[in-house]
């Protein structure tokens, strides 16, 4: 049996999130469906037909999954289901809302957050933040699975023509009803998408002061980032936190400032390709996962930063 | 308004884990335990609701061993009224959890299931959602923010790039996120208080729930341990380091 990816989009574009869960998804079967439920979505479905790893797209265009409502959105994939072995999505807010009311309509388990496929059936996902990986074993006939998406490569988008079919509406489930969002807009890249973030904590001491991080960030076309800390001490909104509790993130280059290296933090950056850490206290645990480490004042050291990447760029 | 609140007995968080030296599980001899913190924020929640009369009952539900009572008794000293027991010295995994809920509710019939967006033992967040799908409620996942309007809740969800806010009938289901409010300490005379509330103990075979095993673990590891780095004296041999040997700048 066939591989279903619930394709995670905002009705323009596909999020990278999704090609990282086929990836996964391609880890367990040769055979991948994706299935995309939004409105006036045919976008994401003709980018998403240049992917050679998917064998078949289904699309529903309709006004109840515009905004991705877990109540209407999981009874389509439940009729879908018997198709498939096994039903996956990223681990992002938009998949942890809705696989696990998947997986009850259809009386199995979910498997959360997987980080390395071992077998059809045996996947190693992270507990107790990352403190311990387990590897788990589903005995129920089908498998419901989110995906640590930082973990597994992004699907290339590199020609392919992949069939697209549609499919038909549900009705609305009528339980929950879209109000509005605030979405943060910022021309930086995105946390979970960049290949550089620089992050600050409560060393930073105020919200300004993120301007000193903003200017190094856009000298390295980086994400900004930042602690609970940081966000708890009202720096910057919540949606810039890394962490356990916040976004999980794996850039080429971590640049944390200020931030003393809680472990509700290091699980969300700690397979960072490379990590920088500076941080006035050289005994400060974010030391112990940096590949480089500078010990001094940060806004010292933030403003040469600056002053040095104009260097090389020259 | 009645409002149930889910509470699960966990590796305190400021406890450093260590895994079991033949990696069958994660050592939890002897290790401090408490209420989930996501938890603690339902409750609160659903004291702040009493506070304001919105609501007139909590009860408190939690589903483990004995011990599990210390936890009941943590939610009541916070201000739940009274609590439920479903006692089983089995692991009871979030599939399972739902089920018995579903029972407790049909007993109960509250208006309101406050609970933790996820434990912090096996991070799954998956019961609340999966528990809305079986008794077909809506669901308000990740919440930081509730409003009350009569029968109808505004929740504002906290989603990857922002916030959300969805309107539902009650009865629901609302999972907390972190920002929803900072849960109070119980005060002693309110310790003391709580050890006098009612507790109703049963057992998931009294609700008919056969707890199954679906998900079996075969072995629990340490992540790989990264090598701590270098030390660096200056922001040009940092810049240095990134630019022409790590080539990552």
């Amino acid at each position: 049996m066939s591989v279903l990816v619930l394709i995670e989009h905002d009705n323009q574009s596909l999020k990278l999130s999704s090609l990282n869960t086929i990836t996964a998804a391609k880890k367990i079967d040769k055979s991948v469906h994706a299935i995309i439920l939004g409105e006036n979505c045919s976008k994401v479905a003709e980018e998403l037909s240049k992917c050679q790893d998917i064998e078949e797209i289904f699309i529903s265009e309709n006004n109840i999954y515009k905004n991705h409502i877990a109540e209407n959105i999981a009874p389509t994939i439940v009729e879908l289901a018997n198709k498939y072995s096994h039903i996956l999505a990223p681990s992002s807010t938009f998949g942890k809302n809705i696989m696990p009311r998947i997986a009850a309509l259809l009386d199995v388990a979910q498997i959360s957050d997987i980080i390395s496929v071992e077998n059809n059936d045996t996947f190693i996902r992270p507990i107790y933040a990352g403190n311990a990986n387990l590897k788990v074993q589903s005995k129920d006939s089908k498998k419901i699975i989110t995906v640590r998406t930082t973990n597994f490569e992004a699907s290339k988008l590199d020609g392919g023509n992949t069939k697209i079919t549609k499919i038909e509406n549900k009705k609305d489930a009528g339980l929950s009803k879209f109000l509005k969002n605030e979405l943060n807009k910022s021309d930086r890249p995105e946390l979970t998408s960049a290949g550089i973030i620089i992050s600050g904590g409560r060393g930073m001491e105020s919200g300004k002061n993120f301007n000193l991080l903003e200017e190094v960030a856009d000298k390295l076309k980086a994400a900004v980032g930042a602690s609970r800390a940081a966000v708890d001490a009202g720096f910057v909104p919540n949606d810039y936190q890394v962490g356990q509790t916040g976004k999980v993130v794996a850039p080429e280059l971590y640049i944390a400032v200020g931030i003393s290296g809680a472990i509700q933090h290091l699980a969300g950056m700690k397979d960072s390709k490379i990590i920088v850490a500076i941080n006035k206290d050289e005994e400060a645990p974010i030391f112990q996962v940096a590949d480089y480490g500078i010990v001094g004042d940060l806004f010292k050291i933030l403003p040469e930063l600056s002053k040095e990447l104009d260097k090389i760029k020259s | 308004m009645k409002i149930l609140v889910p509470v699960k007995r966990v590796v305190d968080y400021n406890v450093k884990i260590k895994v079991k030296s033949d990696n069958s599980n994660v050592d939890l001899e002897n290790v401090k335990m408490s209420m989930n913190p996501f938890d603690e924020i339902a409750v609160e929640e659903a004291v702040r609701l009493k506070e304001k009369k919105l609501c007139n009952e909590i009860i408190a539900i939690t589903i483990g061993s004995a011990k599990s009572e210390e936890t009941l008794r943590t939610a009541l000293a916070i201000g739940a009224d009274k609590g439920i027991l479903v006692e089983t010295e089995e692991e009871v995994q979030p599939l399972e959890v739902a089920k018995i809920l579903r029972e407790i509710i049909k007993k109960n019939n509250p208006d309101l299931v406050l609970m933790g967006k996820q434990a912090i033992d096996d991070d799954s967040n998956q019961t609340g959602q999966m528990l809305s799908a079986l008794l077909e409620w809506p669901q308000g996942t990740f919440a930081s923010k509730l409003e009350i309007n009569g029968k109808k809740l505004n929740v504002t969800r906290e989603i990857d790039g922002g916030l959300e806010t969805l309107e539902m009938a009650i009865p629901a289901i609302i999972t907390t996120d972190l920002r929803l409010n900072e849960p109070r300490y119980a005060s002693l005379p309110n310790i003391m208080k709580a050890k006098q509330k009612p507790i109703e103990k049963i057992t998931p075979k009294d609700l008919n729930i056969e707890i199954k095993q679906r998900l079996k673990t075969l072995e629990v590891k340490e992540p790989p341990k990264k090598q701590a780095g270098i030390k660096i004296d200056s922001v040009q041999e940092l810049v240095k380091k990134l630019h022409d040997e790590e080539k990552v700048i």
